[in-house]
């Protein structure tokens, strides 16, 4: 037999129909959806007279434009106020399970997803949202759709899709002390540009991604968009089950032994081939900070911003000098020289327990910048909240002047009250730099939860491997 | 879906690469509920200086490209958020076809799903056509989704090419969740097969039948 690929195990298990030439019809186990990219679906399938066909595959819930302030309060935004009311009345009306912001399981769709055991092995899973991708951490295949699509999927609960190209990115060695998911992800991007994954499912594979948690898994699967890859996968195993276990939508008790027997077959066949191939070794990654307007723009915090002339191709050359002048920054300014206006922690990349563990550690017992307007903590959820709590999290950030809020999108879309304002500048745990991502006119670079604080105590960045004892790491 | 045959306009040179959608429609415009009206939005934040007022650096606010139906770009074209908004912009603005050297995933498939053709073209052939739209005003290219062409009338003449089911898709406007439900027999045979796995089906059946 032919040796195949995790993502060619996952797809042909789900295929429905296929014919030569034409997209696969395939099967979707879950979908997931919210407010912000359903609300037109949801009205084509009113106008074509058509059901939501597994309303209890289908989960939704409220997160980028709900207020991490106070939930009690009426919703400030009438947009925003009528995209919730429009999700409420579609899920009631189909019969479809929502977490909306008052409930207690509430949070960034991609953070509760594999939280609530929603998210499994072997899975297709959709959402009208392109960090999708992160729930591949799982062993899933995973990825984002557009509002058609989500239509689509609402009435059929299958997708029309043509198969993708496979991607291995391989990282063997061991991650240096103070490097995380986070730059190891930040470094792949900046290796193979923004548009390298282009047509691709990535699997991340080698020992530096093995030893990765579960959580750090999710932060790299996440960021496979940001790389062009649709899906980024990690296949299953010991860690993923011990992860899945006793979770709420999770296989339970016989069920379970038996879902894992699967799940292990999963991995890809040793020597199976994919068509693209990149290799990293881990032990020469540094803390990554982007300087540009995408997250390829991206170097390690010991370096300096680049000068435009040394980009060899002129339309290259041309974006990073249209990158500098958005960012207001002078080439050959050191990294750790840049001064910022407000620190975010949070977001689908950077939210989950582990980030705000390892963000405490390193500002327990400091104190923010006064140079800072502000520094927010914003769990993925509302159960890393409620856990985060239990531990004492939220009282080491407040007494180091952190603002602690309530789970969801935040300052990563600034579709809420969180935003920057228009010339200031954030260290940001999530995923996009791009022009006015946070707030129109505002300036972002990307870091790992523990140099987001780090630069939150000191007001600039500092390579966070030399600046303390509290290196956030395991 | 509007069918797409052929299609003569005047090209608009929007020469950045990497563009995202996040460029294309702001977050802020993210939050209404129709699929209409967001002509007035697209490249909203480039367009547009403080009160809404035209930004007259922006190309598209360039009298010569004021009735541009034809959008030329650069690699990787539509990166960034799924946001279907962005070819929704695309089109209520008038756009009915992209030239670019590539696109982003997502960003090209939700394309199709609005009668809007993005070309893919070699990157020495959009060297070209910036070249051909910044000299003359007014240049104008066919784009011909039958002959698979796009021509001036200055002698160019490139041949792209697509894949044979979204042309023929986009050729008819066909609607893809009327072909899928032609299926519904093998849809209904696979989801009784699979629906007691328990690796993937038990958990919420289970769930669902103790409520």
């Amino acid at each position: 037999m032919a040796l195949r690929t995790l993502y060619e195990k996952i797809w042909e298990t789900h295929v429905v129909h296929e014919e030569p030439g034409q997209p696969s019809l395939i099967y979707i186990d879950r979908h997931l959806v919210h407010e912000g990219t359903s609300p037109q679906a949801f009205s084509g399938l009113k106008v074509a007279g058509r059901r939501v066909r597994r309303p209890e595959l289908t989960f939704a819930v409220m997160d980028h434009s709900v207020s991490t302030k106070d939930r009690l309060l009426p919703v400030a935004d009438p947009d925003a106020a009528s995209q919730f009311e429009a999700l409420a009345r579609n899920c009631q009306e189909h019969g479809i399970n929502l977490f909306d912001m008052h409930s207690r399981n509430q949070g960034i769709v991609h953070v509760i997803g594999p939280e609530l055991g929603i998210t499994l092995p072997g899975a297709t899973i959709v959402c009208g949202d392109s960090h999708t991708s992160t729930h591949g951490a799982l062993g899933a295949l995973a990825f984002g759709i557009g509002t058609s699509e989500v239509e689509h999927v609402l009435a059929t609960q299958c997708l029309s899709q043509f198969k993708s190209k496979t991607l291995k990115i391989d990282m063997p060695g061991k991650r240096p002390r103070g490097v995380t998911a986070k730059d190891m992800i930040l470094a792949i991007i900046g290796k193979i540009g923004i548009g390298g994954g282009n047509g691709h499912v990535a699997e991340y594979t080698g020992e530096a991604v093995r030893n990765l948690s579960m959580e750090g898994r999710m932060t790299m699967c996440n960021m496979s968009i940001e790389a062009g890859a649709r899906a980024g996968m990690v296949a299953p195993d010991e860690t993923t089950f011990a992860y899945v276990e006793g979770r709420p939508f999770a296989p339970q008790g016989k069920d379970f032994q038996i879902a894992i027997d699967y799940w292990r077959s999963l991995a890809t066949d040793p020597g199976a081939p994919y068509d693209t191939t990149v290799v990293l070794r881990a032990d020469d990654l540094a803390p990554m900070v982007t300087w540009g307007t995408n997250p390829g723009m991206v170097t390690q915090v010991t370096d300096r911003v680049p000068d435009p002339s040394s980009f060899q191709d002129p339309v290259d050359r041309k974006a990073a000098e249209n990158a500098l002048a958005y960012m207001a920054l002078e080439p050959g300014t050191p990294i750790v020289d840049i001064p910022l206006d407000r620190v975010f922690i949070g977001s689908c990349t950077n939210s989950r327990l582990e980030d705000l563990r390892a963000a405490a550690r390193v500002a327990a017992g400091k104190r923010v910048s006064k140079s800072l307007k502000q520094a927010l903590v914003v769990p993925g959820s509302r159960v890393v909240k409620a856990q985060a709590e239990k531990e004492g999290l939220d009282k080491v950030f407040r007494d180091a002047g952190f603002e602690w809020r309530d789970a969801g999108c935040s300052m990563c879309i600034g579709m809420n009250d969180d935003v920057l304002l228009s010339g200031e500048r954030s260290a940001s745990t999530s995923n996009r730099n791009f022009e006015g991502r946070q707030g129109k006119g505002g300036r972002t670079h990307l870091v790992s939860p523990v140099m987001a604080a780090a630069a939150a105590i000191e007001g600039h960045f500092v390579d966070i491997r030399n600046w303390s004892s509290a290196d956030g790491t395991e | 879906m509007r069918p797409f045959t052929a299609h003569r306009g005047v090209v608009a040179p929007l020469d950045r690469v990497n563009v995202d959608t996040d460029q294309m429609v702001p977050k802020q415009f993210l939050k209404l509920l129709t699929r209409e009206g967001y002509g007035r939005i697209l490249f909203y934040d480039w367009r547009y200086l403080p009160g809404e007022q035209p930004n007259p650096d922006f190309v598209l606010n360039r009298p010569r490209y004021k009735d541009a139906s034809i959008l030329l770009a650069r690699a990787n074209f539509g990166c960034g958020s799924s946001r279907e908004h962005a070819p929704w912009a695309i089109r209520d603005y008038g756009f009915r076809a992209i030239l670019a050297p590539s696109y982003a995933d997502i960003f090209y498939n939700n394309c199709f799903k609005n009668g809007i053709l993005p070309v893919t073209v070699r990157n020495d052939q959009i060297d070209e056509l910036f070249k051909r739209s910044e000299a003359n005003q007014g240049y104008s290219v066919t784009v011909d989704l039958e002959q698979q062409m796009v021509t001036d009338d200055a002698g160019l003449n490139y041949s792209f090419t697509i894949d044979p089911f979204r042309r023929d898709c986009l050729l008819k406007g066909l609607d893809d969740i009327g072909l899928t439900l032609v299926h519904e027999a093998e849809i209904a045979a696979f989801e009784k097969k699979n629906l007691r796995i328990p690796s993937l089906h038990s958990a919420l059946d289970v769930q669902y039948h103790h409520e």
